[in-house]
Protein backbone atom coordinates (compact mmCIF):
# COMPACT_ATOMS: atom_id res chain seq x y z
CA UNK A 1 0.00 0.00 0.00
CA UNK A 2 1.92 2.96 -1.23
CA UNK A 3 0.01 6.12 -0.39
CA UNK A 4 2.57 8.64 -1.59
CA UNK A 5 2.57 8.82 -5.38
CA UNK A 6 5.72 10.92 -5.34
CA UNK A 7 7.83 8.14 -3.88
CA UNK A 8 10.14 6.26 -6.18
CA UNK A 9 10.00 2.49 -6.47
CA UNK A 10 13.45 1.04 -5.80
CA UNK A 11 12.65 -2.64 -5.28
CA UNK A 12 9.79 -4.82 -6.48
CA UNK A 13 8.00 -7.11 -4.07
CA UNK A 14 9.89 -10.13 -5.46
CA UNK A 15 13.22 -8.43 -5.07
CA UNK A 16 12.44 -7.58 -1.46
CA UNK A 17 11.19 -11.07 -0.64
CA UNK A 18 14.28 -12.57 -2.25
CA UNK A 19 16.57 -10.26 -0.32
CA UNK A 20 14.91 -11.01 3.04
CA UNK A 21 14.95 -14.74 2.45
CA UNK A 22 18.71 -14.53 1.83
CA UNK A 23 19.11 -12.20 4.81
CA UNK A 24 17.25 -14.42 7.24
CA UNK A 25 19.13 -17.50 6.07
CA UNK A 26 22.39 -15.63 6.46
CA UNK A 27 21.63 -14.63 10.03
CA UNK A 28 20.71 -18.20 10.98
CA UNK A 29 23.89 -19.43 9.29
CA UNK A 30 26.12 -16.86 10.92
CA UNK A 31 24.72 -17.50 14.41
CA UNK A 32 24.82 -21.29 14.13
CA UNK A 33 28.22 -21.19 12.43
CA UNK A 34 29.71 -18.97 15.11
CA UNK A 35 28.59 -21.54 17.68
CA UNK A 36 31.11 -23.97 16.14
CA UNK A 37 33.64 -21.22 15.53
CA UNK A 38 34.57 -20.47 19.14
CA UNK A 39 33.27 -21.74 22.49
CA UNK A 40 32.35 -18.18 23.50
CA UNK A 41 29.56 -18.37 20.90
CA UNK A 42 28.48 -21.94 21.68
CA UNK A 43 25.24 -20.84 23.43
CA UNK A 44 24.08 -19.35 20.10
CA UNK A 45 23.45 -22.92 18.95
CA UNK A 46 20.37 -22.88 21.21
CA UNK A 47 18.72 -20.61 18.64
CA UNK A 48 18.41 -23.56 16.28
CA UNK A 49 17.30 -25.95 19.01
CA UNK A 50 20.64 -27.03 20.45
CA UNK A 51 24.08 -27.77 19.09
CA UNK A 52 23.18 -31.08 17.45
CA UNK A 53 20.28 -29.48 15.59
CA UNK A 54 22.49 -26.54 14.66
CA UNK A 55 25.03 -29.00 13.22
CA UNK A 56 22.31 -30.80 11.28
CA UNK A 57 20.48 -27.73 9.99
CA UNK A 58 23.35 -25.33 9.20
CA UNK A 59 24.44 -26.93 5.93
CA UNK A 60 20.87 -27.36 4.66
CA UNK A 61 20.13 -23.71 5.36
CA UNK A 62 23.41 -22.96 3.59
CA UNK A 63 22.34 -24.73 0.42
CA UNK A 64 18.95 -23.00 0.56
CA UNK A 65 20.63 -19.63 0.92
CA UNK A 66 22.99 -20.37 -1.96
CA UNK A 67 20.01 -21.10 -4.24
CA UNK A 68 18.22 -17.94 -3.13
CA UNK A 69 21.40 -15.95 -3.63
CA UNK A 70 21.81 -17.24 -7.18
CA UNK A 71 18.34 -15.90 -7.98
CA UNK A 72 19.27 -12.56 -6.48
CA UNK A 73 22.58 -12.56 -8.29
CA UNK A 74 20.97 -12.84 -11.70
CA UNK A 75 18.49 -10.13 -10.78
CA UNK A 76 21.14 -7.61 -9.83
CA UNK A 77 24.50 -8.35 -11.43
CA UNK A 78 24.08 -6.03 -14.42
CA UNK A 79 23.32 -3.11 -12.11
CA UNK A 80 26.55 -3.79 -10.27
CA UNK A 81 29.05 -3.58 -13.11
CA UNK A 82 31.81 -1.31 -11.93
CA UNK A 83 32.37 1.85 -13.99
CA UNK A 84 34.93 4.64 -14.01
CA UNK A 85 32.66 6.73 -11.76
CA UNK A 86 32.58 3.91 -9.21
CA UNK A 87 36.34 3.74 -9.17
CA UNK A 88 36.46 7.46 -8.52
CA UNK A 89 33.87 6.98 -5.74
CA UNK A 90 35.93 4.21 -4.18
CA UNK A 91 39.10 6.28 -4.24
CA UNK A 92 37.27 8.88 -2.14
CA UNK A 93 35.55 6.42 0.18
CA UNK A 94 37.49 7.80 3.17
CA UNK A 95 35.74 11.17 2.81
CA UNK A 96 32.40 9.41 2.68
CA UNK A 97 33.07 7.45 5.86
CA UNK A 98 34.22 10.69 7.43
CA UNK A 99 30.73 12.05 6.82
CA UNK A 100 31.60 14.44 3.99
CA UNK A 101 29.99 13.56 0.67
CA UNK A 102 30.40 16.92 -1.06
CA UNK A 103 33.11 15.76 -3.40
CA UNK A 104 31.72 12.29 -4.01
CA UNK A 105 31.05 11.61 -7.69
CA UNK A 106 27.40 11.16 -8.60
CA UNK A 107 26.42 7.54 -8.30
CA UNK A 108 23.76 5.65 -10.20
CA UNK A 109 21.40 3.15 -8.63
CA UNK A 110 24.36 1.78 -6.68
CA UNK A 111 27.51 3.51 -5.56
CA UNK A 112 30.98 2.01 -5.81
CA UNK A 113 30.87 0.72 -2.25
CA UNK A 114 27.60 -1.10 -2.79
CA UNK A 115 28.93 -2.70 -5.95
CA UNK A 116 32.11 -3.92 -4.28
CA UNK A 117 29.91 -5.32 -1.52
CA UNK A 118 27.85 -7.18 -4.11
CA UNK A 119 30.83 -8.83 -5.79
CA UNK A 120 32.58 -9.68 -2.53
CA UNK A 121 29.37 -11.25 -1.25
CA UNK A 122 29.08 -13.31 -4.44
CA UNK A 123 32.67 -14.59 -4.14
CA UNK A 124 32.15 -15.39 -0.42
CA UNK A 125 28.97 -17.30 -1.25
CA UNK A 126 30.76 -19.50 -3.78
CA UNK A 127 33.67 -20.19 -1.42
CA UNK A 128 31.36 -20.93 1.52
CA UNK A 129 29.19 -23.26 -0.53
CA UNK A 130 32.09 -25.23 -1.97
CA UNK A 131 34.06 -25.48 1.29
CA UNK A 132 30.85 -26.13 3.22
CA UNK A 133 30.07 -29.15 1.09
CA UNK A 134 33.59 -30.55 1.55
CA UNK A 135 33.28 -30.32 5.37
CA UNK A 136 29.71 -31.69 5.40
CA UNK A 137 30.61 -34.88 7.22
CA UNK A 138 27.21 -36.56 7.12
CA UNK A 139 27.07 -36.80 3.33
CA UNK A 140 30.15 -35.55 1.53
CA UNK A 141 33.40 -35.46 3.51
CA UNK A 142 34.03 -39.15 2.83
CA UNK A 143 34.49 -38.29 -0.84
CA UNK A 144 37.41 -35.94 -0.26
CA UNK A 145 41.05 -36.41 0.85
CA UNK A 146 41.85 -35.31 4.40
CA UNK A 147 44.15 -32.48 3.25
CA UNK A 148 41.32 -30.89 1.30
CA UNK A 149 38.94 -31.24 4.25
CA UNK A 150 41.45 -29.50 6.52
CA UNK A 151 41.97 -26.71 4.01
CA UNK A 152 38.22 -26.32 3.52
CA UNK A 153 37.62 -26.11 7.27
CA UNK A 154 40.11 -23.28 7.50
CA UNK A 155 38.72 -21.59 4.39
CA UNK A 156 35.10 -21.89 5.52
CA UNK A 157 35.87 -20.35 8.91
CA UNK A 158 37.97 -17.54 7.42
CA UNK A 159 35.51 -16.64 4.66
CA UNK A 160 32.59 -16.82 7.09
CA UNK A 161 34.32 -14.38 9.45
CA UNK A 162 35.09 -12.06 6.55
CA UNK A 163 31.54 -12.22 5.28
CA UNK A 164 30.07 -11.54 8.72
CA UNK A 165 32.24 -8.39 8.82
CA UNK A 166 31.04 -7.51 5.32
CA UNK A 167 27.40 -7.88 6.33
CA UNK A 168 27.88 -5.86 9.52
CA UNK A 169 29.11 -3.02 7.29
CA UNK A 170 26.24 -3.62 4.85
CA UNK A 171 23.60 -3.40 7.59
CA UNK A 172 25.24 -0.43 9.23
CA UNK A 173 25.42 1.46 5.93
CA UNK A 174 21.68 0.97 5.53
CA UNK A 175 20.99 2.26 9.04
CA UNK A 176 23.46 5.14 8.76
CA UNK A 177 21.95 6.41 5.52
CA UNK A 178 18.56 7.46 6.84
CA UNK A 179 15.58 6.53 4.71
CA UNK A 180 17.28 3.45 3.23
CA UNK A 181 15.75 0.62 5.26
CA UNK A 182 12.28 1.41 3.87
CA UNK A 183 13.59 0.66 0.39
CA UNK A 184 13.97 -2.97 1.43
CA UNK A 185 10.85 -2.95 3.61
CA UNK A 186 8.25 -1.23 1.42
CA UNK A 187 10.17 -0.92 -1.83
CA UNK A 188 10.07 2.85 -2.07
CA UNK A 189 12.35 5.78 -1.30
CA UNK A 190 11.58 9.48 -1.20
CA UNK A 191 12.55 11.67 -4.15
CA UNK A 192 14.81 13.67 -1.88
CA UNK A 193 16.62 10.50 -0.78
CA UNK A 194 17.19 9.48 -4.38
CA UNK A 195 18.49 12.88 -5.41
CA UNK A 196 20.80 13.08 -2.39
CA UNK A 197 22.33 9.64 -2.48
CA UNK A 198 21.95 8.41 -6.04
CA UNK A 199 21.64 11.55 -8.23
CA UNK A 200 22.48 9.86 -11.53
CA UNK A 201 19.84 7.20 -10.91
CA UNK A 202 17.36 9.92 -9.88
CA UNK A 203 17.89 11.80 -13.14
CA UNK A 204 17.64 8.64 -15.15
CA UNK A 205 14.23 7.59 -13.78
CA UNK A 206 12.73 11.06 -13.56
CA UNK A 207 13.94 11.99 -17.00
CA UNK A 208 16.08 14.79 -15.61
CA UNK A 209 13.26 16.28 -13.51
CA UNK A 210 13.94 17.61 -10.11
CA UNK B 1 32.10 -42.99 28.33
CA UNK B 2 30.55 -40.92 31.03
CA UNK B 3 32.60 -38.75 33.32
CA UNK B 4 33.84 -41.16 35.97
CA UNK B 5 36.45 -39.06 37.67
CA UNK B 6 37.50 -35.46 37.86
CA UNK B 7 41.16 -35.87 37.02
CA UNK B 8 41.00 -34.01 33.72
CA UNK B 9 43.90 -32.33 31.96
CA UNK B 10 42.15 -30.91 28.93
CA UNK B 11 38.60 -30.55 27.72
CA UNK B 12 37.50 -29.70 24.17
CA UNK B 13 36.17 -26.21 23.40
CA UNK B 14 36.81 -24.99 26.93
CA UNK B 15 38.76 -21.84 27.71
CA UNK B 16 38.82 -22.10 31.50
CA UNK B 17 40.78 -24.67 33.58
CA UNK B 18 39.37 -28.19 33.73
CA UNK B 19 38.69 -29.94 37.06
CA UNK B 20 42.20 -31.10 37.75
CA UNK B 21 42.78 -31.14 41.51
CA UNK B 22 43.42 -34.88 41.39
CA UNK B 23 46.55 -36.05 39.65
CA UNK B 24 46.99 -39.58 38.42
CA UNK B 25 50.03 -41.30 37.02
CA UNK B 26 50.60 -41.12 33.31
CA UNK B 27 49.84 -44.52 31.82
CA UNK B 28 50.71 -46.13 28.51
CA UNK B 29 50.02 -49.23 26.49
CA UNK B 30 53.01 -50.75 24.74
CA UNK B 31 52.41 -52.91 21.67
CA UNK B 32 55.39 -55.03 20.75
CA UNK B 33 54.89 -55.78 17.08
CA UNK B 34 57.72 -58.30 17.06
CA UNK B 35 55.75 -60.46 19.48
CA UNK B 36 52.36 -60.19 17.78
CA UNK B 37 51.11 -63.32 16.00
CA UNK B 38 48.01 -61.65 14.52
CA UNK B 39 45.49 -63.86 16.33
CA UNK B 40 43.04 -60.95 16.86
CA UNK B 41 42.25 -61.99 20.42
CA UNK B 42 42.61 -58.31 21.35
CA UNK B 43 40.09 -57.34 18.67
CA UNK B 44 37.62 -59.79 20.12
CA UNK B 45 38.32 -58.73 23.71
CA UNK B 46 37.67 -55.13 22.71
CA UNK B 47 34.28 -56.08 21.23
CA UNK B 48 33.41 -58.12 24.30
CA UNK B 49 34.32 -55.58 26.92
CA UNK B 50 32.77 -52.65 25.07
CA UNK B 51 29.68 -54.55 23.82
CA UNK B 52 30.46 -53.84 20.17
CA UNK B 53 29.31 -55.94 17.22
CA UNK B 54 30.36 -54.78 13.77
CA UNK B 55 28.43 -55.95 10.75
CA UNK B 56 29.72 -59.22 9.38
CA UNK B 57 31.47 -58.13 6.19
CA UNK B 58 33.08 -59.98 3.33
CA UNK B 59 36.60 -61.26 2.97
CA UNK B 60 38.62 -58.67 1.08
CA UNK B 61 41.37 -61.10 0.12
CA UNK B 62 43.72 -60.43 3.04
CA UNK B 63 43.62 -61.12 6.74
CA UNK B 64 42.43 -57.60 7.58
CA UNK B 65 38.90 -58.14 8.85
CA UNK B 66 37.05 -55.92 9.33
CA UNK B 67 39.15 -54.04 6.80
CA UNK B 68 38.99 -50.73 8.63
CA UNK B 69 38.14 -49.08 11.91
CA UNK B 70 34.49 -48.20 12.44
CA UNK B 71 32.15 -46.96 15.15
CA UNK B 72 31.82 -50.65 16.13
CA UNK B 73 35.46 -51.64 15.64
CA UNK B 74 37.75 -49.54 17.79
CA UNK B 75 40.83 -51.61 17.04
CA UNK B 76 41.76 -53.63 13.95
CA UNK B 77 44.80 -55.67 13.02
CA UNK B 78 46.56 -54.53 9.87
CA UNK B 79 48.72 -57.06 8.04
CA UNK B 80 51.47 -56.17 5.59
CA UNK B 81 53.88 -58.44 3.78
CA UNK B 82 57.18 -56.72 3.09
CA UNK B 83 60.67 -57.58 1.99
CA UNK B 84 62.93 -55.18 3.82
CA UNK B 85 65.89 -57.28 2.74
CA UNK B 86 65.65 -59.08 -0.59
CA UNK B 87 64.22 -62.60 -0.31
CA UNK B 88 63.43 -62.20 3.38
CA UNK B 89 59.68 -61.97 3.69
CA UNK B 90 58.38 -60.31 6.84
CA UNK B 91 54.79 -60.28 8.00
CA UNK B 92 54.32 -57.07 9.94
CA UNK B 93 51.10 -57.03 11.92
CA UNK B 94 50.05 -53.80 13.56
CA UNK B 95 47.20 -53.37 16.00
CA UNK B 96 45.69 -50.06 14.86
CA UNK B 97 43.61 -47.78 17.06
CA UNK B 98 43.74 -44.50 18.93
CA UNK B 99 47.25 -43.49 19.98
CA UNK B 100 46.06 -41.33 22.89
CA UNK B 101 48.29 -38.44 21.89
CA UNK B 102 49.66 -36.09 24.54
CA UNK B 103 48.71 -33.28 22.12
CA UNK B 104 45.49 -34.66 20.60
CA UNK B 105 44.40 -33.18 17.27
CA UNK B 106 40.86 -34.48 17.80
CA UNK B 107 40.47 -32.54 21.04
CA UNK B 108 41.94 -29.43 19.50
CA UNK B 109 39.51 -29.52 16.57
CA UNK B 110 36.36 -30.38 18.54
CA UNK B 111 33.86 -27.46 18.82
CA UNK B 112 31.63 -29.08 21.48
CA UNK B 113 32.57 -28.31 25.10
CA UNK B 114 33.49 -31.50 26.93
CA UNK B 115 32.84 -33.89 24.06
CA UNK B 116 36.52 -34.88 24.16
CA UNK B 117 38.52 -34.96 27.37
CA UNK B 118 42.06 -35.90 28.24
CA UNK B 119 42.48 -37.36 31.71
CA UNK B 120 45.56 -36.54 33.70
CA UNK B 121 46.63 -40.15 33.17
CA UNK B 122 46.92 -39.35 29.45
CA UNK B 123 43.85 -41.19 28.15
CA UNK B 124 41.89 -39.28 25.50
CA UNK B 125 38.19 -40.10 25.79
CA UNK B 126 35.12 -39.15 23.78
CA UNK B 127 32.03 -38.26 25.81
CA UNK B 128 29.29 -39.04 23.35
CA UNK B 129 26.59 -37.27 25.37
CA UNK B 130 28.27 -33.97 24.43
CA UNK B 131 29.15 -34.95 20.85
CA UNK B 132 27.30 -33.05 18.11
CA UNK B 133 28.44 -35.26 15.23
CA UNK B 134 30.27 -32.64 13.14
CA UNK B 135 33.27 -34.88 12.45
CA UNK B 136 35.87 -32.20 13.26
CA UNK B 137 37.78 -34.82 15.33
CA UNK B 138 38.38 -36.77 12.11
CA UNK B 139 39.69 -33.58 10.49
CA UNK B 140 42.05 -33.00 13.43
CA UNK B 141 43.41 -36.52 14.01
CA UNK B 142 46.83 -37.23 12.44
CA UNK B 143 46.18 -41.00 12.60
CA UNK B 144 42.72 -41.22 10.96
CA UNK B 145 41.13 -42.84 14.00
CA UNK B 146 37.71 -41.44 15.00
CA UNK B 147 34.60 -42.73 13.23
CA UNK B 148 31.07 -41.31 13.21
CA UNK B 149 28.40 -43.91 13.86
CA UNK B 150 25.78 -44.30 11.13
CA UNK B 151 23.28 -45.17 13.84
CA UNK B 152 23.52 -42.18 16.16
CA UNK B 153 25.90 -39.73 14.39
CA UNK B 154 28.26 -39.68 17.37
CA UNK B 155 32.04 -40.14 17.19
CA UNK B 156 33.64 -43.28 18.63
CA UNK B 157 37.13 -44.66 19.10
CA UNK B 158 39.28 -46.66 21.51
CA UNK B 159 38.85 -45.45 25.10
CA UNK B 160 41.99 -47.26 26.29
CA UNK B 161 39.37 -48.89 28.52
CA UNK B 162 39.23 -45.74 30.62
CA UNK B 163 36.48 -47.40 32.67
CA UNK B 164 38.74 -50.33 33.53
CA UNK B 165 41.83 -48.21 34.09
CA UNK B 166 39.88 -45.91 36.43
CA UNK B 167 39.36 -48.87 38.78
CA UNK B 168 42.89 -50.19 38.51
CA UNK B 169 42.52 -52.79 35.77
CA UNK B 170 44.45 -53.02 32.53
CA UNK B 171 42.66 -52.57 29.15
CA UNK B 172 40.78 -55.61 27.84
CA UNK B 173 43.16 -56.14 24.91
CA UNK B 174 46.15 -56.22 27.25
CA UNK B 175 44.46 -58.75 29.51
CA UNK B 176 43.69 -61.04 26.58
CA UNK B 177 46.88 -61.04 24.50
CA UNK B 178 48.21 -64.62 24.63
CA UNK B 179 51.82 -63.77 23.71
CA UNK B 180 52.31 -60.80 25.98
CA UNK B 181 52.76 -58.52 22.99
CA UNK B 182 50.62 -55.85 24.65
CA UNK B 183 51.60 -54.57 28.06
CA UNK B 184 50.25 -51.75 30.18
CA UNK B 185 51.58 -49.63 33.02
CA UNK B 186 52.97 -46.22 33.79
CA UNK B 187 54.45 -44.47 30.78
CA UNK B 188 57.92 -44.51 32.37
CA UNK B 189 57.73 -48.24 33.04
CA UNK B 190 56.59 -48.92 29.50
CA UNK B 191 59.47 -46.94 28.02
CA UNK B 192 61.82 -48.88 30.27
CA UNK B 193 60.22 -52.19 29.24
CA UNK B 194 60.54 -51.21 25.59
CA UNK B 195 64.26 -50.52 26.00
CA UNK B 196 64.80 -54.11 27.10
CA UNK B 197 62.85 -55.41 24.11
CA UNK B 198 64.77 -53.19 21.71
CA UNK B 199 68.14 -54.37 23.04
CA UNK B 200 66.96 -57.92 22.55
CA UNK B 201 65.75 -57.27 19.00
CA UNK B 202 69.00 -55.54 18.08
CA UNK B 203 70.97 -58.54 19.29
CA UNK B 204 68.83 -60.68 16.99
CA UNK B 205 69.75 -58.69 13.89
CA UNK B 206 67.09 -55.99 13.86
CA UNK B 207 69.57 -53.14 13.86
CA UNK B 208 66.90 -50.48 13.46
CA UNK B 209 64.53 -51.72 16.14
CA UNK B 210 63.11 -48.88 18.20
CA UNK B 211 60.27 -47.29 20.12
CA UNK B 212 57.46 -45.42 18.38
CA UNK B 213 56.46 -42.57 20.70
CA UNK B 214 56.18 -39.71 18.18
CA UNK B 215 57.20 -36.38 19.67
CA UNK B 216 55.34 -34.40 17.00
CA UNK B 217 52.15 -35.06 18.97
CA UNK B 218 53.93 -34.70 22.31
CA UNK B 219 54.41 -38.46 22.59
CA UNK B 220 51.59 -40.99 22.77
CA UNK B 221 50.00 -43.16 25.42
CA UNK B 222 49.89 -46.09 23.02
CA UNK B 223 53.40 -46.90 21.86
CA UNK B 224 54.85 -49.51 19.54
CA UNK B 225 58.06 -51.48 19.55
CA UNK B 226 58.92 -51.62 15.85
CA UNK B 227 61.45 -53.97 14.27
CA UNK B 228 62.13 -51.21 11.73
CA UNK B 229 61.67 -47.98 13.64
CA UNK B 230 63.47 -46.09 10.87
CA UNK B 231 60.64 -46.97 8.48
CA UNK B 232 57.33 -46.88 10.37
CA UNK B 233 55.46 -46.59 7.04
CA UNK B 234 56.21 -50.29 6.47
CA UNK B 235 53.71 -51.07 9.22
CA UNK B 236 50.57 -50.42 7.17
CA UNK B 237 51.31 -46.74 6.76
CA UNK B 238 52.18 -45.70 10.30
CA UNK B 239 53.15 -42.01 9.83
CA UNK B 240 56.83 -41.25 10.32
CA UNK B 241 56.59 -37.81 11.92
CA UNK B 242 52.95 -37.29 12.79
CA UNK B 243 51.87 -33.92 14.10
CA UNK B 244 48.72 -31.85 14.10
CA UNK B 245 48.46 -30.45 10.57
CA UNK B 246 49.55 -26.82 10.23
CA UNK B 247 46.19 -26.18 8.58
CA UNK B 248 44.37 -27.41 11.69
CA UNK B 249 46.70 -25.35 13.88
CA UNK B 250 45.87 -22.24 11.91
CA UNK B 251 42.15 -23.05 11.90
CA UNK B 252 41.99 -23.65 15.64
CA UNK B 253 44.76 -21.41 16.93
CA UNK B 254 44.92 -17.88 18.27
CA UNK B 255 43.31 -16.65 15.03
CA UNK B 256 39.82 -17.47 16.29
CA UNK B 257 39.71 -15.43 19.49
CA UNK B 258 41.40 -12.59 17.59
CA UNK B 259 38.86 -12.77 14.76
CA UNK B 260 35.98 -12.93 17.24
CA UNK B 261 37.34 -9.87 19.00
CA UNK B 262 37.75 -8.02 15.70
CA UNK B 263 34.13 -8.77 14.70
CA UNK B 264 32.92 -7.50 18.08
CA UNK B 265 34.97 -4.33 17.71
CA UNK B 266 33.60 -3.78 14.22
CA UNK B 267 30.01 -4.00 15.48
CA UNK B 268 30.76 -1.64 18.37
CA UNK B 269 32.72 0.57 15.99
CA UNK B 270 29.66 1.16 13.83
CA UNK B 271 27.78 2.45 16.87
CA UNK B 272 30.63 4.86 17.63
CA UNK B 273 30.69 5.95 14.02
CA UNK B 274 26.99 6.76 14.23
CA UNK B 275 27.26 8.82 17.38
CA UNK B 276 30.46 10.57 16.35
CA UNK B 277 29.74 11.38 12.70
CA UNK B 278 25.96 11.53 12.86
CA UNK B 279 23.53 9.93 10.44
CA UNK B 280 23.87 10.39 6.70
CA UNK B 281 20.71 12.40 6.14
CA UNK B 282 19.30 14.18 3.12
CA UNK B 283 20.55 17.79 3.08
CA UNK B 284 18.11 20.53 4.02
CA UNK B 285 18.37 22.10 0.52
CA UNK B 286 17.24 18.98 -1.26
CA UNK B 287 14.56 18.31 1.33
CA UNK B 288 13.09 21.80 0.79
CA UNK B 289 12.98 21.27 -2.96
CA UNK B 290 10.54 18.44 -2.50
CA UNK B 291 8.62 19.79 0.48
CA UNK B 292 5.51 21.12 -1.24
CA UNK B 293 5.09 17.91 -3.24
CA UNK B 294 4.53 15.54 -0.35
C1 LIG C 1 26.69 -21.81 1.51
C2 LIG C 1 26.40 -22.92 2.06
C3 LIG C 1 26.98 -23.41 3.37
C4 LIG C 1 27.22 -24.72 3.67
C5 LIG C 1 26.91 -25.93 2.78
C6 LIG C 1 27.81 -24.76 4.98
C7 LIG C 1 28.21 -25.92 5.64
C8 LIG C 1 28.87 -25.96 6.84
C9 LIG C 1 29.22 -27.16 7.53
C10 LIG C 1 28.96 -28.58 7.02
C11 LIG C 1 29.85 -26.80 8.69
C12 LIG C 1 30.38 -27.74 9.76
C13 LIG C 1 29.35 -27.82 10.87
C14 LIG C 1 28.17 -28.68 10.47
O1 LIG C 1 28.37 -29.84 10.09
O2 LIG C 1 27.04 -28.18 10.54
C15 LIG C 1 29.91 -25.37 8.73
C16 LIG C 1 30.51 -24.62 9.72
C17 LIG C 1 30.49 -23.23 9.76
N1 LIG C 1 29.80 -22.39 8.91
FE1 LIG C 1 28.87 -22.94 7.21
N2 LIG C 1 27.93 -23.48 5.47
C18 LIG C 1 27.43 -22.61 4.52
C19 LIG C 1 27.31 -21.23 4.63
C20 LIG C 1 27.75 -20.48 5.72
C21 LIG C 1 27.54 -19.05 5.89
C22 LIG C 1 26.83 -18.12 4.95
C23 LIG C 1 28.11 -18.72 7.09
C24 LIG C 1 28.16 -17.39 7.79
C25 LIG C 1 28.73 -16.37 7.36
C26 LIG C 1 28.71 -19.92 7.62
C27 LIG C 1 29.45 -19.96 8.79
C28 LIG C 1 30.00 -21.08 9.32
C29 LIG C 1 30.90 -21.07 10.44
C30 LIG C 1 31.40 -19.84 11.20
C31 LIG C 1 31.21 -22.42 10.71
C32 LIG C 1 32.12 -22.93 11.80
C33 LIG C 1 33.52 -22.99 11.24
C34 LIG C 1 34.47 -23.53 12.22
O3 LIG C 1 34.18 -24.52 12.88
O4 LIG C 1 35.54 -22.96 12.35
N3 LIG C 1 28.45 -20.98 6.78
N4 LIG C 1 29.29 -24.86 7.59
S1 LIG D 1 45.13 -40.76 17.68
FE1 LIG D 1 43.57 -39.35 16.85
S2 LIG D 1 41.71 -39.81 18.04
FE2 LIG D 1 43.48 -40.71 19.20
S3 LIG D 1 44.10 -39.04 20.64
FE3 LIG D 1 45.39 -38.82 18.81
S4 LIG D 1 44.21 -37.29 17.60
FE4 LIG D 1 42.75 -38.10 19.10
Amino acid sequence: MNRNPNDIVRYTAYERANHWAVGMSFILLALSGLAFFHPAFYPLSLLLGGAVWARILHPFIGVLMALLFIMMFFRFWKLNIITQVDKEWLSRVKEMVDGDDHNMPESGKYNGGQKIMFWLAAVCMVLLLVSGIVIWRAYFSGLFPIGLIRFSSLLHAAVAAFMIALIIVHIYAAIWTRGTIRAMLYGTVSRAWAKQHHPAWFRQITGGGK
Amino acid sequence: MALQSLDIKARSATTTPSPSARETMEVAKLIDISKCIGCKACQVACMEWNDLRDEVGTNVGVYDNPPNLSAQSWTVMRYSEVEVEANKLEWLIRKDGCMHCADPGCLKACPAPGAIVQYSNGIVDFHQENCIGCGYCITGCPFDIPRISKKDSKAYKCTLCSDRVAVGMEPACVKTCPTGAIVFGTKDDMIHHAEGRITDLKSRGYANAGLYDPQGVGGTHVMYVLQHADKPELFSGLPKNPSISAMVGLWKGITKPLTSFALGMLAVGTLFHYVMKGPNEVSKDIEKEFENES
